[in-house]
Parts: C-alpha cells; sequence; structure tokens
C-alpha cells in the first residue's frame, strides 16, 4: 500500500513549482515580446517594426556603436586579466589566497556605489564624461568577471603540460604561447561572453559616464519602452536575442573545439 | 639572476597597479565620507560625521535601503527554496528531460539582462490589462522578478552537491515507508544545508546588484542601485558616500573573515588527516 503511494508521487515532482515559475516567468514573457515585435497597430501580423528598427539610422548606428564599445572594453578587460590572472597563478603569489580574493572582492560590491566611486575619481583627475570615462567605467565593473574564469583555469591547469614542455626544450615564451595559453581558451571564452552580451544592457554606466553621443543599445530599447512604442521596443530586443543566440553558438564551438585540443596532441 | 629579480619586479608591479586602480575609488568614497565637500575631490574642509548623521535622516535614502534588503532576503529565501526543490527534481529526471529543463534554465542567465527586464514588463501589463488580475508593478513584482532571475544560480549551486550524494539515498527512505516529502526533508535537505546557503548567499548578492530589472519593473519602488543611478543623474546627496563607506566595508569584512575562517578549516581538517 505505502509502496503504491511512493510510487505515485515520483521525486521528478519536486522540479514542478519551477517549472510552472519558468513556464509563466521566463517562456512567457520572450512569447510576449515575439508576439509585440510582430503584431502591428491593427492587431495583424507584420514586420513593420523591424522596418523601424532598421530603417532609422540612429537605430543602426546605436547597435554598431553598441558592438563597438563591447568589443573595445572586453579586449581591454581581457588584456588587463589575463596578465593578472596569470600572475595570480604562478608560484609565490598562488599561495595566498587573500590577495585572489582582493581582485574579486568588487564583485560583491552593488555595481552602481563602484560607477559612482570610479566617477568621482575621474572627475577629481579631470576627466569628464564622455567616451572614453564610459569605456573606463566599463572596464572597471566587468574586470572581475573577465578575471575568475581566466584564474581559475589557470590555477587548475596541470603543471605536468608545461613542465612536459619545458623539459622538451621549450623556453618559457614559446611554453605560454604553445601550451598555457591554449590550454587556457576555455577560461578566456567565458570571461568573454560574461562581459561581451553583458555591456549591451549596461546603460547604468553609458548614462551616468558618458556624453550625449555615448550609448548603448539597451538605453534605447528602456526609452522605446518609457514613450510606450512596445512593438518597436520589442522588435530590438528580439534582434538582441538573436544576438545572443549567435555569441552562445560561437562561444560553444570555441570551447569545444579546446577543448578537444590536449588530446589531439597537437598543443602538449 | 638579474633577469629573474625584475621578473619578480614585473609581477608585483602589475599586481600593484591593477589593485590600485580597483581600490582608489572606493578609497577616495570612504575618505570623502567625513567631509561635508559637496563631491568627493572637492576640498576636504573639516573632518566631520555630519554624513553619517545626515544618512539615518535621509528617508528617501533609508526607504531604498529597506526594500534593497527586503527584496533581496525576501527573494532569495523563495529562491533557494525552488531552485533547491527543482535541482533535487531534475536530478532524478531522465537524460532528456534533464537538458531540457537544464537549458530552460539557462535563459535568463545568458539573455540580454534589458530583454528579461522588458519581457517582466509586458507579463506585468499582460496580466494587468489583459488578463485583469489586480496585480501591478511595485515591491511585490520585484520580489518575483529578483526570484525568477536569481534560482537558476542556486539550482547551479545546489546540483552539483546533489551528484556527490549516494544516489540511493531517497529511494532507501522512500522504501522504508517515508513519503517523499519527509525524505527531502529529512534526508535530502540536511546534506544539501552547505549548497543552499551559499546558493542562497549568491542569490542575495545578485539581488543587491540589481540594477537594469529594478529599474525597468520597480515604477516608483527605490532601491540602492536605483536611488545612486538617479543621483548621480540629477545631483547626488554626500551621504551618499557615508552609506556606501559602511557597504564597502561590510562586504570588505564579511568576505575576508569567511575566507580566513574557511582556511582555518582546511587547515584542521587536513591536519587531522
Amino acid at each position: 500500500m505505502k509502496r503504491n503511494r511512493n510510487k505515485v508521487f515520483r521525486p521528478t515532482a519536486f522540479s514542478f513549482p519551477y517549472l510552472a515559475v519558468t513556464l509563466v516567468f521566463v517562456i512567457a514573457p520572450l512569447v510576449l515580446v515575439l508576439v509585440y515585435a510582430f503584431r502591428g497597430q491593427d492587431g495583424g501580423f507584420t514586420f513593420a517594426n523591424f522596418r523601424e528598427v532598421f530603417t532609422e539610422k540612429q537605430n543602426v548606428m546605436q547597435l554598431l556603436q553598441t558592438v563597438g564599445i563591447a568589443a573595445l572594453s572586453t579586449g581591454i578587460c581581457l588584456l588587463l586579466a589575463y596578465p593578472v590572472a596569470y600572475v595570480l597563478a604562478s608560484k609565490p603569489f598562488n599561495k595566498w589566497a587573500i590577495l585572489s580574493l582582493l581582485f574579486i572582492i568588487p564583485m560583491w560590491i552593488n555595481f552602481v556605489l563602484r560607477v559612482f566611486a570610479l566617477k568621482s575619481l575621474l572627475e577629481m583627475m579631470g576627466i569628464g564624461k564622455g567616451y572614453f570615462a564610459a569605456v573606463v567605467g566599463i572596464v572597471y565593473d566587468f574586470f572581475p568577471y573577465m578575471l575568475l574564469p581566466i584564474y581559475t583555469v589557470l590555477s587548475n591547469l596541470d603543471k605536468s603540460y608545461v613542465e612536459a614542455s619545458a623539459d622538451l626544450g621549450a623556453g618559457p615564451v614559446r611554453t605560454f604561447f604553445r601550451v598555457t595559453l591554449p590550454l587556457s581558451v576555455p577560461g578566456v571564452v567565458s570571461g568573454i561572453s560574461m562581459v561581451f552580451m553583458p555591456v549591451f544592457s549596461s546603460y547604468a554606466i553609458t548614462k551616468t559616464m558618458g556624453d550625449a553621443d555615448t550609448t548603448v543599445i539597451g538605453a534605447k530599447i528602456a526609452s522605446l519602452f518609457h514613450q510606450r512604442s512596445y512593438g518597436v521596443g520589442s522588435a530590438l530586443s528580439f534582434v538582441l536575442l538573436v544576438l545572443v543566440l549567435i555569441v552562445m553558438v560561437v562561444t560553444n564551438l570555441l570551447s569545444r573545439r579546446t577543448a578537444k585540443a590536449p588530446k589531439g596532441g597537437k598543443v602538449a | 639572476m638579474k633577469k629573474s629579480t625584475m621578473w619578480t619586479i614585473a609581477r608585483w608591479a602589475i599586481l600593484i597597479v591593477v589593485l590600485l586602480a580597483i581600490y582608489l575609488p572606493l578609497i577616495l568614497i570612504m575618505v570623502y565620507s567625513f567631509s561635508g565637500a559637496r563631491s568627493a575631490g572637492d576640498t576636504f574642509g573639516e573632518f566631520t560625521f555630519s554624513q553619517y548623521a545626515n544618512l539615518f535622516e535621509d528617508k528617501k535614502l533609508l526607504t531604498a535601503t529597506k526594500n534593497t534588503i527586503v527584496v533581496g532576503v525576501v527573494s532569495a529565501l523563495i529562491a533557494t527554496l525552488l531552485g533547491t526543490t527543482a535541482a533535487v527534481g531534475i536530478h532524478y529526471m531522465r537524460r532528456r528531460w534533464q537538458t531540457a529543463v537544464d537549458t530552460a534554465s539557462q535563459i535568463t542567465v545568458v539573455n540580454a539582462e534589458i530583454v528579461t527586464a522588458m519581457g517582466f514588463f509586458l507579463l506585468m501589463l499582460f496580466l494587468r490589462d489583459t488578463v485583469k488580475l489586480p496585480v501591478n508593478f511595485g515591491l511585490g513584482w520585484l520580489i518575483v522578478a529578483h526570484t525568477v532571475i536569481t534560482t537558476p544560480y542556486v539550482i547551479l549551486t545546489v546540483s552539483p552537491r546533489l551528484k556527490q550524494l549516494n544516489p540511493n539515498l531517497l529511494e532507501a527512505s522512500m522504501d522504508l515507508g517515508a513519503g517523499a516529502i519527509r525524505s527531502l526533508i529529512t534526508v535530502l535537505l540536511p546534506q544539501l544545508a552547505g549548497a543552499m546557503v551559499s546558493g542562497f548567499a549568491l542569490a542575495f548578492t545578485l539581488s543587491l546588484d540589481d540594477f537594469v530589472v529594478t529599474n525597468i519593473n520597480g515604477t516608483g519602488v527605490d532601491t540602492i542601485s536605483t536611488i545612486v543611478y538617479d543621483g548621480l543623474r540629477n545631483k547626488l546627496n554626500p551621504d551618499i558616500r557615508a552609506l556606501s563607506t559602511i557597504i564597502f566595508v561590510l562586504v570588505l569584512g564579511v568576505l575576508i573573515v569567511g575566507n580566513i575562517i574557511k582556511n582555518k578549516r582546511l587547515q584542521n581538517e587536513a591536519r587531522k588527516k
């Protein structure tokens, strides 16, 4: 009798509340974005919203500028974070856990407060609002998110690869470029994906540190919704969704390819 | 020898320069929290605690702080419950379903935050104006939204721990006659307590850090994020420096002390072995 009751309630059922929540609060909103994006003012199916997105020069310019800002700040983050991660994972430094913690701590401080602090410092140094300040702000904000995955990969890296490379006669520079760097690509890829797309939504930074010409597309979407242009706003959101998908597929392919590399014998 | 000394200096230099860049802005705010100057960087003037005293009279800021904590704690609690039960359910699913649900749970994690925020906004419009439910934007809706965006992170924290457990644990308990819910509470949850605490902490900090979803769905409800943002665009009260300082010191203290305790425990365990 009791066995029967247990068979009725499978442990899988524990996930049902979450599944219901996901359906209502994750899937349904996306469906609504789709519906609004493809619905005209008369309620019928239309591409008019997308036409408006792509024919208005300002939208296209802002989209391109966002990609530019995201690429630039992701690049700077990477150039700064990689050496820091490399040093933190190297010999005397990897013993002091507190040292790496110091670099990661900003993650836990409210990011608008950090923007406020940075803005105060830049103003004190005589650097006012503008493209430069906005990019510095984005880099400052996202730096720990680039650092953490790279640091994790580098400090878990099997040291025998590096030793083998040295034993076989490669100098430290060659070992770095032929062994360490290729093996750390998964961390780099995950760092890039944690910075690049989030920049699109970081209008809190561009609106407070950038000038009128420096914006990210997130600001445009927010203002479209403020003006109750839900159709065009949703169409633009849909464009972002497609971008997110593309970035996801690319990063998946990249990390899958590099994950295979060591076994292929090409790297090590 | 000389080369290696230079290498050591270079490595220290990289770390110190970046650390300075990270902490100088925070130090500036902390120092100027003891000054009445309009903005940090102006003439310092007299050393004063007046910003801290003003802080407790600033109704808007106090309400925003209260809202931030209420939304953070409540949404993180619900997210921990929802995420833990979800992780358990997913754990016992068939492979194909597991992949499907895992993918669905990643949607809000990988999606652009602005799109997620707009989705919530449209959903509220739909529920309020089309379905005519008696709901509206505000604190409750913020809690719902924050719960939804933080739950996947709880699942990500709890799932690995679940995989380490004996797979027959739940089955054994149910075979011995306990119901599924009782088995969950008395057998599984105690084993998952550590992961649940980490999940809660993660959900809480993510909620505190959120700006975009709050800015768009909190109409009329301010949190620290939105009030500082508004202040940055118009005019910021100097007492925000006092609040920032308190937050910086709290975060720094909690993390460093927590880390020291963790390291001590690890050392003790290593010694026992």
